[in-house]
């Protein structure tokens, strides 16, 4: 059977030069900047780019921007995790012949708001909007999270172990100098911090932010021509469940979670045990949980106590989240990117946060609220 | 039963109206498939189950149990917070989200499982389905 198993590998990468709160950008010019970064950081010129990928933006619309004549688009759009399967999607294009460097980029003015258009419009007579839309959401906060006291109802999870989530990552970011947040934080503070939506408090909650992240894939023929370590691409998985939450099959776990994580790790043939380093993207405080089960490293009902024992922190078994995450680092609104960012970061060993010896990373990406994921699986070890 | 305008109102779509109209008779209707047997939500023409549209509509009890929900401290349009959010899972089986009304919306009233009934808002031109706690007067 064909299979992409390490046969392109990630040449470029770079996030937006500044991150975080940047009002005198607009959304297109992040997604351009970390381009043009990502770009220069493959030691390539737009010339040498073939094939563009992103979400929020038309890929139409960055090819033209950034002056490329593409051969390949990809424009899949299915929320934060969308990168993950850019990547994915441009490893196939990419052994198959269709074009042969592959930029994926993201852009969001996710705090300032610069030349962003509106939240796609409720619409009153689609499906969410007649069966979610009047029960009063607010956004991310008050729907993603609706699980959360079903699964600690089902495992006994305790609001301490979900509280715990953001102080292990508040731990990472302490070393990143680019974290929106860095100073130390306690359960307490997490639990005395303002109830967004119960059980959520505020500090289990993501950042909201500008920035831009974008990377450049080629075939691993050639990845060692390239000026920075290759970062092959292992293992990749993508599914969906349902874009009304409210339809989950079983709000304790995470079935696209489940079903794109086994996918990337039947293509990279390595077990849960080979994996040195993972980023779970984490929205909400809860999110790390449900990935750490849904992709075996743990049991049903064992993410909240294996983080709180410390075994994700900094020198615990299995780093994760090792930039500080969405709920320290940065959360533009897709943060996908960011997470795959630091996988890279941490394969090629530049990460600020560096941990020891990183061959494997695994990047699990969410979309919508637990509507669709993305997995990638990167290694430094040519295949 | 008082109109509250500007909380957001869903609009029926041609697939969704037999639902619609089910609330404005006072009853939660789904539709089964004949072939396979399965009840489902949200309404569309044909089973996502078996793919059948030979599907025909049931009246279903209005009773169902409090699934999951969260408690929204930031308030939608018309409605002031803290107010839950909930899926109630209905004794037939299907899941649909909701509020609670009649009852304290704080985690001590809120149990989960807890036995519940249908009961009705209006909601600019259609009628949204509420919950209530079961034996609670409307």
């Amino acid at each position: 059977m064909t299979s992409v198993r390490g046969k392109v590998a990630i040449v470029g990468a770079a996030e937006t030069t500044r991150l975080g709160v940047i009002p005198d950008m607009s959304a297109v010019e992040l997604h351009a900047e970390s381009a043009r970064n990502a770009i220069a950081d493959a030691g390539l010129t737009n010339a040498d780019i073939d094939g563009v990928a992103c979400a929020g933006q038309s890929p139409v619309a960055m090819a033209h921007y950034l002056g490329i004549t593409p051969k390949y688009l990809d424009g899949t759009t299915v929320g934060g995790c969308s990168f993950m399967l850019h990547v994915r999607h441009a490893a196939a294009a990419i052994v198959t012949g269709m074009c042969e460097a592959v930029l994926v980029t993201h852009g969001e003015s996710g705090r300032s708001r610069v030349g962003v258009g509106g939240w796609g419009g409720a619409g009153g007579a689609t499906l969410q909007a007649q069966f979610e839309s009047p029960y009063g959401p607010t956004g991310a906060p008050s729907m993603f999270p609706i699980g959360v006291l079903r699964y600690m109802k089902k495992y006994g999870l305790t609001h301490e172990q979900l509280a715990k989530v953001a102080v292990v990552q508040r731990e990472w970011a302490k070393d990143n100098p680019r974290a929106m947040y860095r100073d130390p934080i306690t359960v307490d503070d997490v639990l005395n911090s303002k109830l967004i939506a119960y059980p959520m408090h505020l500090l289990e909650c993501c950042l909201v932010t500008d920035g831009g992240g974008a990377l450049v894939v080629v075939s691993s023929d050639r990845a060692k021509d390239f000026p920075q370590k290759p970062v092959y691409v292992l293992g990749t998985g993508e599914s969906s469940e349902t874009p009304m939450i409210s339809q989950m099959e079983d709000f304790t776990q995470s079935k696209a979670f489940r079903v794109s994580s086994e996918k990337a790790f039947d293509e990279a043939q390595i077990s849960r045990d080979d994996v040195d380093h993972l980023m779970i993207y984490d929205a909400f405080a809860h999110l790390p949980i449900y990935g750490l089960e849904a992709l075996g490293f743990v049991g049903p009902g064992e993410g909240g106590p294996f983080i709180e024992e410390g075994n994700t922190k900094p020198g615990g078994k299995l780093p994760m989240n090792t930039n500080g995450g969405g709920l320290s680092y940065t959360h533009t609104g897709m943060y996908g990117m960011f997470a795959l960012q630091e996988s890279v970061r941490q394969v090629r060993g530049t990460a600020p946060a560096q941990v020891a010896g990183v061959k494997i990373s695994v990047a699990q990406g969410v979309g919508g609220m637990f509507a669709a994921a993305g997995t990638v699986i990167l290694t430094n070890e040519e295949v | 039963m008082s109109d509250v305008p500007r909380k957001f109102a869903p609009k029926p779509s041609p697939e969704t109206q037999p639902f619609w109209d089910g609330c404005a008779d006072g009853e939660l209707r789904l539709q089964r498939c004949i072939p396979c047997n399965e009840l489902y939500f949200p309404p569309h023409p044909a089973c996502p189950r078996c793919l059948s549209d030979d599907v025909k509509w049931e009246t279903l009890s209005g009773r169902g149990k409090l699934h999951t929900y969260l408690i929204n401290h930031r308030a939608a349009p018309g409605f002031e917070p803290p107010y839950a959010i909930a899926v109630v899972e209905l004794d037939e089986g299907p899941r649909m989200m909701s509020n609670i009304v009649g009852v304290e919306q704080t985690p001590e009233a809120l149990v989960l499982d807890m036995d519940l009934e249908v009961t009705f808002e209006k909601r600019g031109e259609v009628m949204l389905p509420l919950f209530q706690p079961a034996g609670a007067q409307s």
